[in-house]
């Protein structure tokens, strides 16, 4: 067949995939420059047969996620400039007093994330603007205006032709790619059926196919194939007199998991409430063998019954004529991932192997956009770090984790997810030394990054009595869900005395070598440069100044440091330092993360208890803060870590796991009679940190703030050059944007009486209840909400413009539709407990 | 009225026929199923008679477990019974027939039998005739058009040169093409009505086979390479060329 | 062996079942004149001895043939493209998949494959047989077709065929202008029926019309085996497609990849063109 290109022996970069993501990505990146691309897709186009060609293709943008709504609303702004964005309005409706209570959440998160004209209705209301739905089966709505549909199909074509255009980007359909060559863990080509192309970079834009496409260079893309139910029935009589495609707002049934849309005459119905039906990506039906396509597969009649009841109920006027026919039905498939969000970036298997997967329409120009600035930059405009698909670990990458977290999430798709929701599959992969110890106590485990750390341990609810009325209830279910009053007693028990936390799940990787040095130097924005035996708490910085990480790092020797950084984004930290090891190879990184564990050990009486394990010097002048060194307890030889961050004194006890259930026993046998209690992450990563103002890394560090806004520019900047170091020193010379606040609550009464207790992301009002903006037009939301035991307060951290963000001002926070008052406690990283760090220097 | 309707269960394909290993039957791992064509048509005409004059529509289908979907959207266009004679084996039209004829003497007497020209799949041309002869009743294949009134059938069929017309009596069995009518499709509340209904099932035993499938074959593309012409409207003349030359200008 | 072949008249149908019938032994063949009623002329064929009986691949053809399996109780095998011995290869899925059988009888009935394979040069001797129709149900009457002077589509030389690639029952229009500038008909695709942008009798496919023109003109249609089983009988394909690696092109004598709704007026165009010249 004649071709409109001649078959390139090399590109600059190969992206496979025509659906919106890859077409969306070949244009933003021929924007920024890029030229000699190549667009390949296996199937036919403008259609290629993937999920884009039968999507739904309506966009809400409130989402409880704030990097989602960034995606979601900037690719809005390119479907409208693209002419293909059609609004149209949208609206949740709720059957139950449970849904209505989310949509008050829905509310908030709009504020939170700057979508205003959203507002809840009553069913009269909705009735209104969507005429045919039955009212008396719903309690109420949430409307969104600017709910639209766009033309993905339409948009892909325009955006991929423009780079035709620019003579950045040849395109070749029907085209299958057959393997992708790699060698030392590096792209080098792509083999396809029309022939070879050489190229070190590669991006898979694959949807459903993507994690066979990845599987040829040796690299994973965990998502799996997953059907959602749609028909489409007509025609519809309310639907006769519509020009074009949508005049009524689009109905999401949030309780029966289902929507319902004009489309032109008809009328689309899709579920999420059917059974999970997952499909392996290797079994995808070619163009040729499919019907249809190879993602709108035969429907499944039996999985559809409930769906077409609950239809029936909500909008009877439509389908209760039997003239209106059920036109169309396809199971279609679209990708899932194991935690519900994309799969974006370079892969940590192979350099040069990127992935922009599992994205939906409403993200996908954004993703394109994103993605691109991410090849170009090393880094996005809007902060990708959840969809990073650096941050799986391997058991998480595995068929069985993503299959059946993504069966799990499936069913919740439209769900009521509690901020504290854990999973209930595939639990129990990584347990800890401390594991049955633990289990005798009554720990209540949660998940993270796939460890099964105490949350709360139920056999001290016997501290309840203990510290009686200092410990908060809380009286609403909803505030109370996944949570339990222990928590705050076993903060106190620590103040007062001392407790053992489990931290095992730190990821701990060493990097050594000749460059070590250079290597930590350059990520890290203090000063790496120090005595053996230190150990310093750095940010890790972005190029712009802002936030890709926070971690401790203990120097061991001149050619050893060891990286301690958060379980949750462990694996991508591992990657940023990997990513940035000399290229002359003179150093290494090793992760240790399975080879050590850590106890915490903190509190008053932490020396008490660990000098009667131990002979070594560990007195306040012997052994200062912010050093580590090897002590030896019984016959183990523990690499003791003098920092906290509970604001305790104590110390991070780091032992070969082998050896973690003795450490384990001979602290708690040495801790008895100080009365050491065990304590959750429930205190380790809220109350504690909280009462002393810690930050924490993707609740108020991101890549939105920088380290001036986020109170964190202590001493003076380093010498040596780091990753961000301009932007830092620049931020420095300015008045920041905005504050990073402690603010604690004033009143917990709501209208009825119940005390209620903020969870985290609630928009910050002010006094007068509007929403407060900085001049980057960033909204004021809480970034962290928990109990101050110790100070009896609830306290929450949020950024503030710089003229609220005065000690003592009073402002609101809206939380479920009321609005509580507030008070900011400090505006700079002053703790609100314990404010000269004495206890830590103790 | 009382309208006997029999429907088969066939795969809905694609581009392209993909045997299984043992070469016995289509490979249907990614294909839906539906109602033959054909007998589609012949649910819908049985269902509009019935609407108009009263009576009873009976669909009847010989198949496996997984063909009561077909019974079910037959209900969903109308029919009022299913039976289901079951079987996972694939019987010849001559077995077909014979298992179907004994079914429907239990449903006798009734007043027309509804049969599709020839099965999508198939396509073996006979079931409805053989029916015909075991149940000693008239038979018109074929059909295009139907009109029933009076105790007869007014049946039309198409031929070259346009169409020939048959009067009989009733009870008779008539065989229909696709393009008698438009089926309808069926709307939310019927399909729920048709899943509630219960459906009566048999067990048959599959005789020994007269016309005894050994295995299939997808047959060999001819080989065709398309001789392209050109690209988009540029290619006009070529294409008037080739007209010329094969002689249709 | 002896075989008895049914033929309908000297077209390329009957000519097949000739070819077939003569492959299986010494054949003699006969043809029915007067009121067609299948089970008449199926009641004459019946009573004849012959150990094979074979008949054309036409609707008559399948109809008389299975008449009489019904009557003498024989396996009926339709549409068949070889015999060998007890075993025959026949069509299935309207000529897109193919099956090989055992017919256990000893007298076999076939109808032969339209167009499978080459018909016989002539016809050989036919009887001609005016039956007794006793009480045999008949055609009582005929219509002549409304067509308005349109051509048939079973008859055209001609065929223009439009599917989903036309996009709308307005965009049918094109494909009329076509058509009628070659005295042809138009036809369409399954897809296109159930759309409801062309009545049934437009349909070219397994269940609609089989065409066999000397050029059919698919525009914008896939490929799709039921559509191939109706136009495989056409001399000559054209196919008219934007995706290069539509399946109709491998079924297709001659090809252009691009946008119908610009090619197929452009073909128009041309036309007119060379008839002023």
């Amino acid at each position: 067949m004649p071709e409109a290109y001649q078959w390139p022996t090399s590109a600059r970069a190969v992206v496979i995939g025509a659906g919106i993501v890859g077409n969306s990505l070949a244009y933003h990146l021929a924007q920024l420059g890029w030229s000699d691309l190549v667009l390949i897709d296996k199937g036919p186009l403008p259609n290629p047969g993937g999920s884009t060609g039968h999507a739904s293709n309506f966009i809400f943008p409130v989402d409880h996620s704030k990097e989602m709504t960034q995606l979601t609303l900037e690719s809005v702004r390119q479907y409208r400039d693209a002419g293909v964005f059609t609004e149209s309005g949208g609206i949740e409706v709720a059957r139950t007093e449970e849904r209505m209570q989310e949509l008050q959440r829905r509310m908030s998160s709009a504020r939170a994330w700057g979508i205003d004209d959203v507002s809840l209705l009553t069913p009269a209301q909705v009735k209104e603007l969507v005429p045919y739905i039955e009212e008396s089966v719903i309690l109420g709505g949430f409307y969104s205006p600017s709910v639209g549909i766009v033309d993905s199909l339409r948009f892909g074509t325009i955006a991929r032709e423009r780079a035709q255009e620019q003579g950045a980007l040849a395109v070749f359909a029907n085209t299958e790619v057959l393997g992708i060559d790699v060698a030392n863990r590096r792209v080098e080509g792509i083999r396809t059926t029309r022939g070879d192309i050489e190229t070190d970079t590669v991006v898979v834009c694959c949807g459903v196919w993507s994690p066979k496409i990845a599987r040829m260079a040796g690299a994973s893309i965990p998502l799996t194939p997953a059907v959602h139910q749609m028909i489409d029935v007509g025609p519809v009589p309310h639907f006769r007199d519509t020009k074009g495609v949508i005049e009524f707002p689009i109905v999401r049934d949030m309780d029966t998991n289902m929507y319902e849309r004009q489309d032109g005459s008809g009328l689309e119905i899709g579920s999420y409430a059917h059974r999970p039906i997952l499909h392996d990506p290797e079994e995808i039906p070619s163009n040729e063998e499919a019907a249809l396509s190879p993602t709108e597969l035969p429907f499944t009649e039996k999985d559809f019954q409930q769906q077409m009841e609950d239809a029936l109920e909500l909008i009877p006027e439509v389908l209760n004529d039997e003239s209106v026919g059920i036109k169309y039905a396809i199971n279609g498939l679209l990708s899932l991932t194991p935690d519900g969000l994309p799969l974006l970036g370079e892969t940590p298997e192979v350099k040069g192997l990127w992935s922009a997967a599992a994205v939906w329409v409403k993200e996908g120009p954004g993703v394109g956009k994103a993605v691109a600035e991410w090849m170009t930059h090393g880094e996005s405009e809007i902060d990708l770090q959840s969809s990073d698909i650096a941050r799986f670990y391997e058991h998480q990458k595995s068929r069985k984790h993503v299959r059946s977290r993504a069966a799990e999430g499936f069913n919740k798709t439209y769900g009521i997810v509690h901020p504290a929701e854990q999973w209930e599959s595939n639990r129990n992969v990584r347990l800890s030394p401390f594991h049955a110890r633990e289990r005798e106590l009554g720990a209540a485990f949660f998940e993270a990054a796939g460890w099964e750390r105490p949350q709360w341990y139920e056999s001290n609810a016997k501290l309840l009595d203990e510290f009686g009325d200092r410990v908060t209830r809380r009286e609403a279910e909803w505030d109370a869900r996944w949570w339990s009053p222990i928590v705050n007693a076993e903060h106190l028990a620590m103040r007062e005395r001392a407790a053992i936390f489990d931290l095992s799940a730190f990821c701990i990787f060493d990097v050594t070598g000749p460059g070590a040095l250079e290597t930590v130097q350059t990520v890290s924005m203090r000063q790496m440069g120090v005595a053996d035996g230190k150990v310093v708490y750095t940010p890790v910085l972005s190029q712009r100044g802002t936030f890709k990480s926070d971690l401790t790092v203990m120097k061991l020797g001149d050619e050893r440091f060891r990286v301690v950084t958060g379980g949750a984004h462990g694996m991508a930290d591992l990657k940023w330092y990997a990513d940035h090891l000399p290229a002359d190879g003179s150093a290494q990184i090793t992760d240790l993360t399975s080879a050590w564990t850590t106890l915490g050990l903190w509190g008053p009486r932490a020396r008490d208890v660990l000098a009667a394990l131990t002979n070594d010097d560990v007195s306040h002048e012997g052994f200062p803060f912010a050093t580590c060194r090897t002590i030896e307890i019984d016959s183990l030889r523990v690499l003791a870590s003098r920092i906290s961050y509970v604001g305790e004194l104590g110390w991070e006890l780091y032992v070969p796991i082998e050896q973690g259930a003795r450490l384990w026993d001979l602290v708690w046998e040495a801790g008895e009679p100080h009365g050491l209690v065990p304590a959750g992450i429930g205190v380790y990563g809220t109350t504690g940190r909280l009462e002393k103002c810690y930050r924490a890394f993707a609740f108020e560090l991101d890549a939105d703030y920088d380290v001036v806004e986020a109170g964190m520019a202590w001493g003076r900047v380093k010498t040596p050059d780091f990753v961000g170091k301009s932007a830092h020193v620049t931020h420095r010379g300015q008045d920041p944007v905005a504050v990073l606040c402690t603010l604690t609550v004033d009143d917990h009464s709501s209208r009825d009486g119940t005390k209620r207790y903020m969870l985290g992301r609630e928009p910050v009002l002010s006094k007068r209840g509007e929403s407060l903006l900085d001049a980057h037009g960033r909204r004021s939301y809480v970034t962290s909400a928990g109990a101050g035991p110790s100070i009896g307060k609830h306290i929450l951290m949020s950024y503030l413009p710089p003229e609220n963000a005065n000690v003592g001002e009073e402002l609101l926070v809206e939380y479920l539709g009321e609005r509580y008052p507030v008070t900011v406690a400090t505006n700079d990283s002053t703790p609100v407990f314990d404010p000269e760090n004495a206890r830590v220097r103790s | 009225m009382k309208i006997v309707v029999a429907v088969k269960r066939v795969p809905i394909t694609g581009g392209k026929m993909v045997l299984t290993d043992d070469e016995q039957a289509i490979q249907t791992r990614h294909l839906g199923f539906t109602i033959s064509p054909h007998e589609e048509c012949g649910v819908e005409e049985a269902v509009r008679i019935v609407e108009a004059q009263g009576g009873e529509v009976v669909v009847l289908t010989l198949g496996p477990a997984e063909a009561e979907e077909q019974l079910r959207e037959s209900m969903a266009l109308g029919a009022d019974r299913a039976i289901h004679l079951v079987s996972d084996e694939e019987w010849d039209a001559q077995a077909t027939a014979g298992a179907l004829v004994e079914a429907i003497r239990s449903e006798e007497p009734l007043d027309l039998l509804v049969f599709g020209n020839e099965s999508a799949d198939a396509g073996n041309y006979q079931v409805g005739i053989r029916v015909a002869y075991g149940l000693g009743l008239p038979v018109v294949t074929g059909l295009k058009g139907l009109a029933v009134a009076d105790g007869r059938a007014r049946c039309e069929q198409e031929v070259p040169g346009g169409r020939d017309v048959y009067d009989v009596p009733l009870p008779a069995v008539v065989t229909v093409k696709e393009g008698l009518n438009l089926p309808r499709y069926p709307s939310v509340p019927a399909k729920l009505r048709a899943n509630r209904k219960a459906v009566d099932a048999r067990a048959v035993e599959r005789p020994a086979p007269t016309l005894e499938k050994l295995r299939l074959v997808v047959p060999e593309g001819q080989g065709k390479q398309a001789e392209i012409l050109g690209n988009g409207p540029d290619a006009a003349p070529a294409v008037v060329d080739m007209m010329q030359k094969l002689g249709v200008v | 062996m002896n075989v008895l072949v049914l033929v309908e008249d000297d077209g390329d149908l009957s000519l097949q079942a000739v070819a077939l019938a003569q492959t299986l032994g010494t054949t003699t063949a006969v043809r029915f004149d007067g009121t067609y009623a299948p089970a008449a002329w199926a009641r004459d064929l019946a009573g004849r001895g012959w150990d094979a009986l074979v008949g054309p691949g036409s609707d008559r053809g399948n109809e008389v043939l299975a008449h009489v399996a019904a009557q003498l109780d024989l396996p009926f095998a339709a549409n068949v493209i070889e015999v060998r011995g007890d075993e025959v290869t026949r069509q299935r899925w309207g000529g897109t998949l193919l099956e090989e059988a055992r017919v256990h009888a000893e007298r076999k009935v076939f109808t032969s494959a339209p167009f499978a394979f080459a018909p016989a040069a002539e016809l050989p001797h036919v009887e001609s047989v005016t039956p007794e129709l006793g009480d045999a149900v008949r055609v009582a009457e005929h219509l002549a077709p409304d067509t308005g002077g349109k051509v048939s589509l079973a008859d055209a030389k001609v065929v223009v065929s439009g599917g989903r690639g036309v996009a709308s029952s307005e965009g049918f229009a094109i494909i009329e202008e076509l058509a009628a500038l070659l005295e042809g008909a138009v036809g369409c695709s399954r897809v296109v029926t159930s759309a409801g942008w062309r009545p049934h009798t437009d349909q070219v496919g397994q269940t609609g019309t089989k065409v066999s023109p000397d050029l059919y003109i698919a525009c914008g249609i896939s490929g799709a085996t039921q559509h191939i089983a109706g136009c495989k009988g056409a001399k000559k394909l054209l196919a008219i497609n934007a995706d290069p690696e539509a399946t109709i092109f491998a079924h297709a004598d001659y090809a252009v990849i691009g946008d119908l709704h610009e090619i197929v007026p452009a073909i128009s165009a041309e036309l007119r063109k060379a008839r002023r010249t």
